[in-house]
This record gives structure tokens, C-alpha cells and sequence, in this order.
């Protein structure tokens, strides 16, 4: 399982998938309604790594991090 | 790298940076203050930070900094900081003025690009993101490339 957690506004509890790549876990993602209107503009972390590749692998254990709009100071 | 609840001692972790590098030959010391403004109504400014990618993003400046010769150093709040306070300062010391005059610029101008915290204006006690004055960081919209992939 692939544990995704939802920072900063997005207000959704952390969730556990079955899926192997993050291909899969975009696709699972934008079935739900209420982050669909977040993942056009979030950045994505996979165990605390900025990942820039969407074809990046996820193995069982992984924690995928979802990272909205920033703006520190 | 340091991270405060509420609003920074300014002077103290000056002060403090000050003495860390009295020794250390250093040139030039540029500091950078955030200050609250107090606008539109607020009593404060709100900050969730995701810590361990802050530490890998602040990591990669310092080993950026070190290649020029220079340090950074930086703070910041998290949860709520009342107006006319600081959430957020930052600092470059270096061997020579010039590049502690690019780096402060290209430091805090990355910070509020790719830091991930994230801001809410305090109105009534009620929290509320400042999506207006926030950007999508460096490789968002990698979800919607990764949907269209097989």
C-alpha cells in the first residue's frame, strides 16, 4: 500500500492505495471530488523527494506527500 | 535552518548569527526582514510548514551557497504571527559583497517560489488560505501529466 497525505489547505484526511506507479495513483486521485480541483496545481513528494518524473514508480511502504500553492514569509 | 512557534526574536537570532560567524572571515553579512503588514483587515498571518522538504530544499541552498564560498541561514514561524511582527528572515554571509548581494535575492526569491509552507490571513480569529498570493512550486501539475500516462 502507498500512503498519500494532503498538506497545507487541502483539507482531506491522509489515505492508504494499492497502486504501483503514480500514473495509477493521478488516476484513483482525480476521482475524487473533493481534490480534484487541488491536483492541476500541486507539486508532488514521494518519500519527502520532489519527484518531476510522472512515470516515477511507487513500491509497497512508499508515502507520496501532496504539496498545494506555496507562499512563505 | 530554525523554526519558531510564532512570531521571531529579530534581534536575538541576529545577534546570535552575528557571533556564529564572528570568526569565520566572512566579508559580508546581508540580513533579510519579513515583516507583517498590517492590510485588508488582518490580525495576523497563519503558517502550516512540511518540514522535512523544507530541510531537503534549505540543504540544497546551503550546498549551492558553499560552492560560491558564502552561507545562508534562515528562520521562520509556524502558526499564527500578529502584524507588525516577523514570520520569516533570512541572511547570507560571505567572503565578498557581491555575492552575498545575488544570493540574498536569489534565496528569498526561491524561498517564496519553492519553500513549502503555506500562508493564511487571520481575519476574526478564522483562518483563511491565501490562495490569491500563492504559486504552484517548481514540477506541479505532475498528478494531470501522470493521469495521461499509461
Amino acid at each position: 500500500m502507498v500512503k498519500v497525505e494532503f498538506l497545507g489547505p487541502i483539507a482531506r484526511e491522509a489515505m492508504e492505495v494499492d497502486v504501483k506507479s503514480l500514473a495509477e495513483l493521478s488516476k484513483r486521485l482525480f476521482e475524487e471530488e473533493s481534490i480534484r480541483p487541488w491536483l492541476e496545481k500541486c507539486a508532488v513528494a514521494v518519500n519527502d523527494v520532489m519527484v518531476k518524473d510522472p512515470n516515477h514508480a511507487l513500491k509497497d511502504g512508499d508515502r507520496v506527500s501532496i504539496l498545494p500553492p506555496v507562499c512563505g514569509g | 535552518m530554525e523554526l519558531y512557534n510564532g512570531p521571531l526574536d529579530v534581534k536575538e537570532i541576529f545577534g546570535r548569527w552575528l557571533d556564529e560567524e564572528a570568526k569565520s572571515n566572512y566579508g559580508a553579512y546581508i540580513p533579510f526582514v519579513g515583516t507583517i503588514r498590517a492590510e485588508d483587515g488582518i490580525e495576523a498571518l497563519s503558517f502550516d510548514i512540511y518540514e522535512p522538504v523544507l530541510r531537503n530544499w534549505f540543504d540544497a541552498w546551503q550546498a549551492r551557497a558553499a560552492e560560491r564560498g558564502a552561507r545562508v541561514k534562515m528562520a521562520h514561524s509556524i502558526g499564527d504571527v500578529p502584524v507588525h511582527t516577523s514570520s520569516y528572515i533570512a541572511a547570507v554571509f560571505s567572503p565578498r559583497r557581491r555575492v552575498a548581494l545575488e544570493l540574498i535575492e536569489e534565496f528569498v526569491e526561491d524561498f517564496k517560489a519553492n519553500a513549502p509552507i503555506w500562508k493564511y490571513d487571520v481575519i476574526d480569529g478564522k483562518r483563511i488560505y491565501a490562495e490569491d498570493r500563492s504559486t504552484p512550486m517548481e514540477g506541479a501539475g505532475l498528478l494531470a501529466s501522470a493521469r495521461d500516462e499509461k
